[in-house]
Formats: C-alpha cells, structure tokens, sequence
C-alpha cells in the first residue's frame, strides 16, 4: 500500500496536499484517529521542510505490517547541523517564509514527537532524505 | 432506530439530478435508478441536500401539529432562530405569546437555556477544564460530521448538552410543579429550524432519552403565528436576553463565552477544512471554536422561512433590544453534561480488518485511474473516486461510468466493422468470424440491459450500505 507524492517547491499554495491526501488514505482504511493524528502532524511538518527548505523533492508513504513508513527526499541545501536543527525554536527559514507562519524551528522537533523513529539522512548540497515511523 | 435520520427523499419529486450527491460533506449520497439515495450511517443531518435540492425533493421529517393532542399540556421550546422570521421591530414577548395562542399551553426560550450554557461555558474555561481548543457541542450536525469524518477531534467537543435538551429538561420540571401532571402527560415540542435537532430528540448521542417529544419546523409554525401575531395582547413572557438570544446567529455563542481567543466557523464546507487543520494541531492556540453546519449560524438553517441575511439582522436588533437578562448564578455541572461517551463511526472505513483495508485501496486506486476525472457524476457518485469505491466494495459496476461504457461499446463496434470491412469485397466470413460477430452483438446486447438490471441490484444492494 504505497503512496507516492511530487512536492513543489514553488507553488506554495498545494503545501501540505500530500499529507491531507495521505491522512484520509489512513481514515478510509480504518486506522485509529490518534495514530492518524500523529502521522499527520509529523508527514504535514516534513511536507512544509521539503517545500520550505529542500526546494521540492517526493515523498513515499506506506502503510507496513505493523507501521507506517513515510520518506522525503529532496536535493536541496542539505542540513549543515543536525544537532542543531533538532533544537526547538531553531530555524533557518528566510523571512518571506516566517511571514506566512512558517519557520518558528518547531518543524524537526514537532516530527521527532509524534512519531516513533525518525532518521535523518542529509548531506551539505546535495539534499537530505528523512524517514518517519509511526507504529501501529 | 440504529440510524434514525430526519432527512429523506420525496421519490416523486426526485428527477435525478447530480446537486445533492456533489453538495454532500460525507458523500452520503448516491443516484441509482434515476432517484437519490441516502446512504444512512453516513447521513450527519446536516441539511445541505435540502438547500441545494431544485426539485425540493430533500426533506426533513418533523412533527405536525397533531402532535400536541397526545399531552394534556403542550409547551413550545422555541429555537432562538424562530425571533428572526417576522421583522426587526417584532419582540420575543410577541412572538411568545403568539405560541399560547396556536396551541401551546406555556413556552420556554431555548435561548434562556443558552444562557446558561454560556455560564457554564464561562465557568468551566476558569476552571482550565475544558479541552484545548474546545470544541462547541450546539450544532448537532458538525458533532456528527466530528465522528464521521474527524474521530480524533471527539475528545475536543465539550460535552454540554444543547440548548434545546436544557431547555427541556427545565420546562418539564417548571410544568410538573405548576400543573401537578405526570411527565408522560406533558408535551415539550422544539419549534426547529435544523433537521439534525430531530434526529437529537429521536436517537441522540449524547443523552438516553430526550425530554423532547418533537419538533415541528419553523416553516410549519410561521403562517400560523403570522395570522395572530397582529392581534396578540404580548404577555411578559421573555426571559432570555442578548446573550442567548445572540446564539440565532454566527457569533452568539462564542460571545457568550466572553474570549478573544476564539473562532467562528458558518457552512458545512467551511467546517471540514478548519476541522482538518485542528485535527494537525495547527490552531492549538485557539481556546474556543463555534461551528455551525449552516451559513451565519442557526438563521441559516434549512427549515427557516425568512432569508438568513435578513433574518441575521432581525436577530441582532431583536437581541440588542432585549438586553441583559436577569443573572444566572452557579451551574451545576452534572445538569448540563452528555449522558453518553462520544463513538467514533466506521461509516467511511472500507473493511474492519487492515490487510483488507488496504486490499480494497490498492484496488480502488486501480479502478480510479480507468476513470475520466471528470467527476460529472453521471454515475450517481460524487467523484470518480467514490464511484471507483463503489465497485471495489461491491454496489456498483465500472459500466456506471458512462465515459467507460462509451468506450467499450465503441471499441466494440470498431471490432464488428473492421470485420465487415475485410469483407467489403464480397468474400464469405469465416466461421471464427462469424462467431466472433456473435459473440460481440451479445455483449453489446449485454451492455445494454446491465443498465437496468445493474441498477436494480444496486437499490437492494444499497439498503444494507
């Protein structure tokens, strides 16, 4: 059961179209809403980094016998420091992005709390990939 | 009454046509055999179908007047929405008294019982006990639409009864103690503007049994009061003031609550796409959402008589004049709360077991993508999607689609002609030929008549969907 998305990485507008597809995906086949609400949460804040950050890039989404599995890629910047990106309230965002509401560094810590691993794959200008888990 | 619901269908007056199916908030509704069909635990009473329904074909069941001679005493609990028909210069008094006029015995303002609603309201947000953001209970149609669509906001809505159930419960104790009848001899009949409060009084989720008895709607009680309301000698009948009358309209209840913090939703299609963003957490910073599945609020709803816009005016200038009403002093909690724990509906699940669930999607996704996109809904689905789960889960058949049909019948027909042409110099066809030309005049034959008997099956097929 897998999902397969594009994500633009200049139209603004469909920003978040992948994970709202994905979430009634889980609705319709019978997930529970608080594992619902978690996976969409999580995919909707990587979805905003891929547009954000990464200039674009795909997405993967699956449900697995005992988990959902959601991958991100883009070949963007890449992150410089994980570390640091992990921090709450830590952003790189440009100011056009802040001013939509975006950009407030809660986007990595946000995924890391609603899902039940995360990892991180990312190198200096080639592009990052980020894999989510939510067990079911 | 598993699935009670008081919107139904007048088969006569339905033609047919794609309104209500594209309209539907949780695609409850499908055309088979030229009539609409409501697909009923999916049904959430929410009125749209009515609204959007030119063959006035979509009706909400509600009581006559009829109703009134099964009690000694009939009290009216009229909605607030009701001050808003006749005028901005009309008064409540007037209106009320109206009611004792055509039948009711004595009246009780629901709009009274908002008012403490909103004490409670008020009340429980200093405590810090109600839930982030919380959700209003009042309109019976978005609770609905919460457990159908959005089950992981349930825990949000805050569980007081409606106004209507309040009112309700403290009209029969007042006319218990004045008239010394027992319940069962006493009416409480909702004067309604909204489809969903009926199904609230006849199979409620939030309470065991409503001390309403029924509903009759506004639009069956305004030519009634119109033809006293001249005449009537206004009794001081009006208890509720600005703060509950206000709940007629877009706003009313979340100024009751006396926040900054807080947002006003109006209209079904509104709701969905603020119910989505709460269900991702994205406005946790706001304390309190007032939805109503109606545009502008209860004004809006499908049994009023007078037009929303206007009627929302009435109300503003009906509510300012009543000003405040007298104090409410402390509620008592356990008066105002849910007797029943909220469930989630599996209405739109596709299979109670996951391996199967997804079995199914996989193969939707598959039927889906031989569709047209066109979501015209010639089929009798809203979408090309909801028709593609139509067939995965049995109650329809790809041929629905008239675009697919149109194909293979013309893929057919190329196939006869290209063998009458390879003919076109006289020769004899062969005896494969032959049988080939038979075998594809039967299928067309088929195509045919799967419309109707197609169809047939489905109606059967439908009732248990």
């Amino acid at each position: 059961m897998l999902k397969h998305y594009d994500i633009s990485g200049t139209d603004f507008s469909v920003a978040g179209e992948a994970s709202s597809n994905f979430k009634v995906v889980l609705k319709k086949l019978g997930i529970s809403p608080d594992i619902v609400r978690r996976v969409s949460i999580a995919m909707y804040e990587a979805e905003i980094n891929t547009v954000v950050h990464g200039g674009g890039g795909e997405c993967d989404a699956e449900v697995l016998d005992g988990c959902v599995k959601i991958v991100f890629k883009d070949d963007g910047p890449g992150i410089e420091n994980v570390e640091l990106a992990m921090q709450e309230g830590y952003s790189t965002a440009s100011d056009t992005v802040r001013e939509l509401g975006f950009g407030a560094g809660m986007g990595l810590p946000n995924i890391k709390k609603y899902t039940d691993d995360m990892k991180i794959e990312t190198q200096v200008g080639v592009g990052t990939k980020i894999t989510l888990i939510v067990n079911l | 009454m598993a699935y009670y619901h008081s919107v139904t269908l007048d088969r006569e007056r339905c033609r047919g046509c794609t309104n209500c199916i594209q309209h539907c908030p949780t695609e409850a509704i499908r055309v088979r055999g030229g009539k609409a069909k409501i697909i009923k635990d999916r049904c959430i009473d929410c009125g749209e179908c009515i609204r959007v329904c030119s063959s006035r074909a979509k009706r909400a069941v509600t009581d006559s007047f009829d109703i009134l001679k099964n009690y000694k005493y009939n009290i009216a609990l009229p909605a607030p929405a009701l001050y808003g028909q006749f005028g901005s210069d009309i008064t409540a008094d007037k209106i009320l008294s109206g009611l004792t006029e055509i039948g009711f015995d004595d009246v009780f303002e629901v709009a009274r019982a908002a008012e403490y609603i909103s004490a409670l309201t008020r009340k429980m947000l200093d405590e810090g006990s109600l839930p982030k953001p919380a959700i209003s209970s009042a309109c019976p149609a978005v609770v609905r639409l919460i457990t159908v669509r959005f089950p992981s906001l349930i825990n949000n809505i805050v569980n007081f009864l409606e106004p209507m159930e309040v009112a309700a419960r403290m009209a029969r104790k007042k006319a218990r103690e004045k008239t010394g009848l027992p319940d069962e001899e006493i009416g409480v009949i909702f004067i309604t503007p909204c489809p969903a409060k009926m199904t609230s009084i006849k199979a409620s989720i939030a309470v065991n049994k409503s001390a309403v008895n029924g509903a009759i709607s506004v639009n069956d009680v305004y030519l009634r009061l119109l033809g006293v309301l001249k005449n009537v000698k206004p009794k001081n009948l009006a208890k509720a003031g600005f703060e509950g009358i206000s709940w007629a309209r877009r706003g009313g209840e979340s100024y009751g609550t006396r926040l900054q913090n807080y947002i006003v939703v109006d209209g079904i299609q509104n709701v969905i796409p603020i119910l989505s963003a709460m269900e991702n957490e994205k406005l946790n910073d706001v304390r309190f959402a007032e939805f109503s599945a109606c545009p502008l609020g209860c004004v809006g709803g499908a049994l009023n008589v007078a037009n929303s816009y206007v009627s929302l005016n009435n109300i503003k200038n009906i509510a300012d004049r009543a000003g405040k009403s007298k104090p409410i002093g402390d509620v008592k909690d356990k008066d105002f709360m849910f007797e029943k724990q909220l469930g989630a509906s599996s209405a739109m699940n596709l299979d109670k077991d996951l391996t199967a669930a997804m079995k199914k999607m996989e193969e939707i996704e598959k039927v889906c993508e031989t569709m047209p996109q066109l979501d015209c809904g010639a089929c009798g689905a809203p979408s090309c999607k909801a028709l593609a789960e139509d067939v995965v889960r049995g109650y329809a058949d790809a041929y629905d689609c008239i675009f697919i049909m149109r194909e293979h019948v013309r893929n057919i027909t190329n196939e006869l002609y290209e063998i009458a042409e390879s003919h076109k110099d006289g020769s004899g066809m062969t005896s494969d030929e032959i049988a080939r030309a038979k075998e594809l005049s039967k299928k067309l034959l088929e195509l045919e008549q799967h419309q109707q008997s197609g169809y047939n099956f489905n109606i059967a097929e439908m009732e248990r969907y």
